[in-house]
């Protein structure tokens, strides 16, 4: 049995297998955040400003998948990704790149979600001084996603929260395989099924600590932004 | 007003983009000499790929890169073109494997032997019986037993050796038999905590880290044998499936080099695996 400082001995020592490891989760969920961003903000922004029949059923879904189960997301692309799929031919099974479109469409519905509430709100409660400026819809939009930017990040966070802590879809995109596809949550995963745990606690401990720290980057940063916004 | 607030939201987007760009390029690189081998997770949690892959890297230069499921699942990865190479444990569906197209040639490389687990207790009372005798105590006795049922090689032994026995474990299962359709290591931790029997891999076993009151009650029987063979994955199937290099890494395996790399791993003295690429009939 280790002893249950192992992880943390780890850490300190630089291991350079768990730098790996971390480096890869961070850029897996912070890609897949910034694609799922440039996707669900500008389509909750065109949600929340439009008005046609059925809307209200997209709103429902849009909400619901926000639900969507990582394993079944992961089986999807996996099937799309393989060799025998559509997709097949670009070779993308057991990529990096394919845990983070993976996680792009699990985190996608999340942000689109979150944006489409926040500005719907801001555009009920600016709907005067918009009418009165007069401006094109894209200025609109954009006037809107930069008046409510704070809660926009905060929309960001709740899919990074998302894509970092889920093991499902990028084992299953991924393959755990060492070196290459091994994040966070999949070595997690595999320590538990070799029956190490405190290595899989410890693990799960600095898991966390990169998620706060993700976390209080960007608190800092909107409360630069809030400064320098009121000065 | 209006233009200076696009201006700044245009700086602020240009700015995450400029921060993440050069993350999303950076997987790119350098991968191209690799393959992919799809294998069971006895091989990955017992430790074997971490002890001969550096070395078949020093000697080639070719990275091999593992996806550890159940023999079941690396067969099909195979057969869908995602793995170069196969590496598993259960011969009549490697052979099947071969025989539909999928795989070129099967290669016996190594044998361990399966054990059976159970609390030290014993309730049974399996503690060195013979693997029918076994078996029959436990179903007798309707003492908890966890099955792998995740179609790997051990889950197929497994279901074999029930037949052996005359219970046709599908239909004669009772509430002390849980398929958890999860890998040896998930398996055992099941095991270890609800005081089950498991059939296990000994490379596990040995190198498996939450023992707790579990320990080997049945070994030795030559029904237990549990042979490895490799395949390489057809490439007129699959025109992506890189031959040559694959091929590479099946010769390292059953080459004296490769043979002596496997019978090299031992975990506290113990040796996990035993090749027998040079017997015929493996």
């Amino acid at each position: 049995m280790l002893e249950p400082a192992s992880a943390l001995q780890l850490v300190l020592s630089g291991d350079p297998g768990l730098f790996a490891i971390v480096r890869l989760s961070l850029l897996v969920s912070l890609s897949a955040v910034l694609c799922a961003a440039l996707i669900g903000v500008p389509a909750g922004a065109a949600l929340a400003l439009t008005r046609f029949p059925g809307r209200d059923a997209v709103v429902v879904i849009l909400n619901a998948m926000m639900g969507l189960p990582p394993v079944v997301v992961g089986l999807a692309i996996y099937l799309l990704l393989s060799r025998s799929g559509p997709l097949g031919s670009f070779g993308l099974l057991f990529t990096p790149q394919a845990m983070i479109i993976a996680q792009t469409l699990l985190v996608a519905p999340i942000i689109a979600a979150l944006a489409r509430q926040t500005i719907e709100d801001l555009s009920a409660e600016y709907r005067d001084e918009l009418t009165a400026m007069d401006v094109g819809p894209f200025a609109k939009v954009a006037t809107l996603i930069w008046d409510g930017r704070f809660s926009l990040i905060t929309a960001l966070l709740a899919g990074f929260g998302r894509a970092a802590a889920e093991v499902g879809a990028v084992i299953i995109v991924g393959g755990n395989i060492e070196g290459f596809t091994r994040t966070m949550t999949t070595a997690i995963a595999l320590e538990t099924s070799k029956g190490d745990l405190p290595m899989a606690i410890g693990l799960g401990v600095i898991l966390m600590g990169i998620v706060i720290l993700v976390n209080a980057l960007a608190w800092a940063t909107r409360r630069t932004g809030e400064r320098y916004g009121a000065a | 007003m209006l233009a200076r607030r696009h201006l700044l939201s245009a700086v602020f987007l240009a700015a995450l983009v400029a921060a993440f760009a050069p993350a999303l390029a950076v997987p790119a690189l350098a991968q191209d000499k690799s393959i992919v081998v799809s294998s069971t997770t006895s091989t990955q949690d017992s430790g074997l790929f971490g002890h001969i892959l550096p070395m078949f890297k020093a000697k080639t230069g070719i990275d091999v890169k593992v996806v550890a499921q159940g023999t079941g699942q690396a067969l099909d990865t195979g057969k869908r073109g995602d793995a170069d190479v196969v590496f598993v444990h259960a011969k009549s569906q490697e052979e099947k494997f071969v025989a539909d197209g999928a795989g070129v040639k099967r290669h016996p490389v190594m044998y361990n032997d399966l054990v059976l687990i159970g609390p030290k207790a014993d309730p049974a009372g399996i503690k060195g019986k013979n693997i029918d005798d076994a078996l029959k105590a436990i179903q007798a006795n309707n003492a908890s037993f966890i099955s792998r049922g995740d179609r790997s090689g051990t889950h197929s032994a497994e279901i074999n050796l029930w037949k052996a026995v005359g219970v046709d474990i599908a239909k004669d299962k009772g509430p002390w038999y849980k398929e958890i359709g999860q890998g040896m290591g998930a398996a055992l931790n099941t095991a270890g905590a609800s005081g089950a029997y498991v059939l296990a891999d000994r490379g596990t076993w040995i190198s498996f880290k939450n023992k707790g009151d579990l320990d080997i009650l049945v070994e030795g029987d030559n029904k237990l044998f549990n042979q490895y063979g490799v395949i390489l994955v057809n490439s007129e199937k699959h025109p992506s499936v890189k031959k040559e290099l694959g091929q590479s890494f099946i010769d390292w395996l059953v080459s004296a080099e490769g043979q002596k790399a496997i019978a090299d791993y031992k975990i506290e003295g113990q040796q996990l695996f035993f090749p027998n690429a040079s017997v015929p009939g493996a």
